[in-house]
């Protein structure tokens, strides 16, 4: 189905969503938070600031939480996607961003795919996979599935899912053997090689394929060629990250790089592709419940000691509620009122069921977004935005950290207005006499507090066609990959291995759950699908369960044919397609299209217990035909 | 190991007797371009390897028997380039005059002005000239191929092809004269690989390729770019920041392209970022 805009401020009256003034509305969001606050302290409150508005947004999203409620619960769903590759970059590096930027991938040598269908997902950056392909660099492509990507790829190695540590285990242990780890390099930039040798001695090639299904020929083949290159970009998405232990997932690939040397180098780095448009941006902006704007930790008293003069009140010195903490606190009666901005939970949270549920508890829920979502149409006040890539001036930040312009184009329908100047109204209404003269006034206070983003500058940020951070200054740029410290005489902090374990995935096959189910995007779709539903795709087929060809005769289905699919926790019907992509026991479906198929009531929330991202990648379901009525 | 790019040197080069500094491995068009010379192109392509297929770009350059295409030709250091003289503005008229005489070129963007400039007349060879006349080909919601307006450049091909997209869609087919652009077994697109990134209609240089909405308002009589805006912002889809520019008549996006000098998308978009506006 197809969306329509927001163009008037919604209220709720008497149980049902009718429409207000601007000045009713804000009054009504604005009394409900007051009336929470005063109740049970700030605590109370919760906003998930949206991951697809600009830096600007998220920049006065995260203020409103810090300084007109007074607490650090502020996420955005990223949470459902990157928070590990964020967690897991900042623990071993300090700094949570991808390392290397697109022009490396098309001067690398070898190039590491793993979990991460870009070829779909990510086209464009593909398109630079490519011409490093083109100028001969060798590609290998990890992922359950035979993706777009793994087609390109020179080896394709088909794992189970939820064997990624086992399989960068091995990786590492076979390099180990070979002596093929940059021993100069793990010596002077990195700690603990030592123990992690140790951690990874029992996964022998044999012991991996195993339990990977990989065969131990193809690892050893990875581990040689990856460790033997001048320069590697290891590369990953969501195959890595929608894992219930995805933060030490990120952490076994982080590993390979530090054993080989491969980050902090021209063409050699780790790339997390982020999957919003400003998803970066957003935990850049200090979004998330444990960092100020500029990514800098709230626990460091010089930090939140600048950020107390500059906005004149008291931080908290603890970290708030992260997305998943916060949905437990709805359950709880921790969390009584909430700020949505541009987040659909309901559509887009593993078991969606549970997350209706919890947010249904809430005593005063706002919604600010362009449509009248499920998560919307839950609310007690709806206020129309603007949508940010082309109705508002600011700026994003993608994959590469390259801060770009985003420029108003055209006019918000309606009564629609920007983010921002919405969020100062809800503030002046609760004592705090907010307001900015445009975007550009919002990103020069950001400037002036966060010293990776001093130096850009709107003007310079057209000049140059965006700027990666870090750029504290205005004349001079800085190489366009992170952590060159590691390879000078004072490499600074140590990078550390991670020690890790295999944990299979949470929902285990068994005789009435047998086959496993993963998630992902198509090319022409995104998401739960409110966007992407507004253009006539020829390429766009509704929801399927995608089987393979033996899985299909076994279960005596057919293409176009209904079937029940049921997991633990619910039941759906979609058609069957049938694609030679995937391995026995393995099925695959969409998110995109939740109001036709709604695959999160399949899907389970284990969540990884560092960064809070769901397993969205692995369910165990059963697949039936549906029996006829006569 | 694949090597890096070493820095380029300068290299001057004489364009009407002028003399210029450029970058070594710039084209002639390049320096022409530099020199402030106003050099007519079709074939050319920013963002694509020289195809040498219109020859409407042709120069002189001191010693050389035959006329030089500006675009392929690499600049030399002490290269002498006559821009306009009686040889190669003579060419370029014959050149438009046998393009205009087979093919439409009405929504090719300066031809008409190059008409004028060049005292092009592709009425000269007669009502009996052959012409590529096929029907419009709308298989899909959108973009639309008119290849009564294809100059055969192999801009879409290469875009879709080796250079950039890497999909082969489209190639070409036939010999000679009866030579197109098409899919495999000229199949409809819905049929084909195309994945509709519209990274061929970016590059087409005559509107033989050309969006659904365009397609849609021309025939309504509505297109209009004197009313049109362009402004260049961000994707709203994924994370990789792809440049988009929206082109924007009466506040409503009537198409997208991208541009061709940006470092993240060199003019290129997917499905989404091209076509998924609709929402707004």
């Amino acid at each position: 189905m197809s969306y329509d805009r927001l163009t008037r401020p919604l209220v709720r009256e008497d149980g049902v969503l009718r429409e207000a003034s601007w000045e009713e509305a804000l009054d009504r969001a604005a009394e409900g938070f007051r009336r929470n606050i005063e109740a049970h302290g700030p605590d109370c409150f919760a906003m998930l600031s949206c991951a697809r508005s600009t830096n600007e947004m998220n920049y006065v999203g995260q203020k409103f939480t810090r300084v007109v409620v007074g607490t650090n619960n502020v996420d955005s769903c990223n949470r459902t996607c990157h928070a590990p590759s964020v967690a897991g970059l900042s623990a071993v590096f300090g700094s949570g961003g991808g390392t290397s930027s697109y022009q490396e991938v098309e001067d690398t040598d070898v190039i590491v795919m793993w979990g991460s269908a870009a070829r779909n997902a990510h086209p464009i950056f593909f398109h630079h996979v490519l011409k490093g392909l083109k100028k001969g660099a060798r590609m290998f492509a990890v992922d359950p599935r035979r993706t777009g990507t793994a087609q390109w790829a020179h080896r394709w190695l088909g794992l189970n899912v939820g064997t990624d540590i086992p399989l960068a285990h091995a990786v590492a242990r076979e390099i180990i053997h070979a002596g093929l780890h940059n021993r100069a390099f793990i010596e002077r930039a990195t700690a603990g090689f030592e123990e992690f040798a140790a951690s990874v001695e029992p996964w022998t090639l044999t012991v991996a394929e195993q339990v990977t299904g990989v065969p131990a020929e193809a690892i050893r083949e990875l581990a040689h060629t990856y460790a033997r290159a001048d320069r590697a970009q290891l590369v990953w998405t969501l195959g890595i990250t929608e894992h219930h232990n995805a933060t030490d997932n990120v952490r076994a690939l982080i590993n390979l790089s530090l054993l080989t040397g491969h980050v902090g180098r021209y063409g050699s780095g780790l790339s997390p592709l982020r999957g919003q448009n400003n998803v970066q941006g957003g935990g850049d902006m200090g979004a998330i419940p444990n960092r100020l704007p500029g990514f800098q930790d709230i626990l460091d008293p010089t930090v939140r000691t600048r950020f107390e003069q500059a906005w004149n009140i008291g931080i908290q010195p603890r970290y708030g509620l992260n997305l998943t903490q916060m949905l437990e606190g709805m359950a709880e009666g921790e969390v009584t009122t909430c700020y949505l901005i541009g987040e659909n939970p309901v559509q887009s949270e593993a078991d969606s069921l549970a997350c209706v549920k919890r947010l249904s508890m809430l005593d005063h829920l706002v919604v600010q977004d362009i449509f009248l979502t499920k998560t919307a149409q839950m609310a007690d006040v709806v206020l129309p935005a603007s949508a940010a890539w082309c109705e508002a001036d600011g700026t994003f930040t993608n994959s590469e950290r390259r801060v770009q312009r985003v420029r108003k184009a055209v006019e918000p329908p309606g009564e629609a207005r920007d983010d921002i100047w919405i969020m100062c109204e809800i503030a002046r209404r609760l004592g705090h006499d907010w307001h900015y003269d445009g975007a550009e006034e919002v990103w020069n206070e950001l400037r002036a507090l966060s010293p990776a983003h001093q130096g850009m500058s709107y003007e310079r940020l057209a000049e140059l066609q965006g700027i990666q951070w870090p750029c504290p200054s205005l004349t001079e740029l800085e190489p366009p990959y992170l952590h060159g410290r590691l390879w000078t005489e004072n490499p600074g902090p140590p990078a550390p291995f991670g020690i890790l374990r295999h944990s299979p995935p949470v929902d285990l096959l068994d005789e009435e759950y047998p086959l496993r189910l993963t998630t992902g995007r198509r090319l022409d779709s995104y998401n739960t699908g409110v966007q992407s539903s507004g253009f006539a795709s020829p390429l766009r087929r509704g929801e399927t369960i995608e089987l393979c060809p033996e899985d299909a005769v076994r279960l005596g289905v057919v293409e176009g044919e209904e079937v029940r699919i049921t997991s633990r926790r619910g039941s759906v019907i979609a058609p069957v397609y049938i694609d030679p992509a995937l391995r026995p026991g393995l099925v695959f479906m969409t998110m995109h299209f939740p109001d036709e198929v709604d695959t999160n009531a399949l899907t389970i929330e284990a969540t990884c217990p560092i960064a809070g991202t769901a397993e969205f990648k692995a369910a165990a379901v059963r697949v039936e035909k549906l029996v006829a009525v006569s | 190991m694949i090597p890096l790019q070493p820095p380029r040197r300068l290299i001057d080069v004489e364009i009407d007797g002028e003399v210029v500094r450029v970058p070594e491995g710039s084209t002639i068009l390049d320096a022409c371009r530099t020199a402030g010379k106003d050099i007519p192109t079709l074939c050319h392509g920013d963002t694509l390897t020289p195809k040498n297929a219109c020859r409407v770009c042709v120069v002189e350059v001191e010693g050389s028997r035959t006329l030089v295409p500006s675009c392929s030709r690499k600049a030399e250091t002490g290269m002498k380039v006559a821009t306009s003289g009686e040889r190669s503005t003579s060419s370029r008229k014959v050149v438009l005059e046998l393009l205009a005489s087979s093919v439409d070129l009405s929504t090719t963007p300066r031809a008409k002005e190059w008409m004028a400039e060049y005292g092009a007349d592709p009425a000269r060879f007669g009502e009996e000239a052959a012409r590529v006349e096929q029907p419009v080909k709308v298989d899909n919601e959108l973009y639309v191929r008119d290849y009564n307006k294809c100059i055969l450049c192999y801009k879409c091909v290469d875009a879709c092809g080796d250079q950039w997209q890497n999909t082969f869609a489209i190639a070409v087919a036939g010999r000679g004269f009866d030579s197109t652009i098409s899919t495999e077994f000229d199949a409809p697109l819905t049929d084909s690989a195309c994945v509709y990134c519209g990274n061929c209609v970016e590059v087409c240089p005559t509107g033989a390729l050309s969006f659904k909405s365009e397609f849609d308002m021309r025939a309504e009589g509505t297109w209009d770019e004197s009313r049109q805006s362009q402004t260049t912002t961000i994707c709203s889809y994924c994370g990789v920041g792809c440049n988009l520019t929206l082109h924007v008549q009466d506040n409503r996006i009537v198409k997208v392209t991208s541009p061709h000098d940006n470092p993240v998308t060199h003019g290129n978009l997917c499905v989404k970022g091209r076509f998924g506006y609709g929402y707004v």
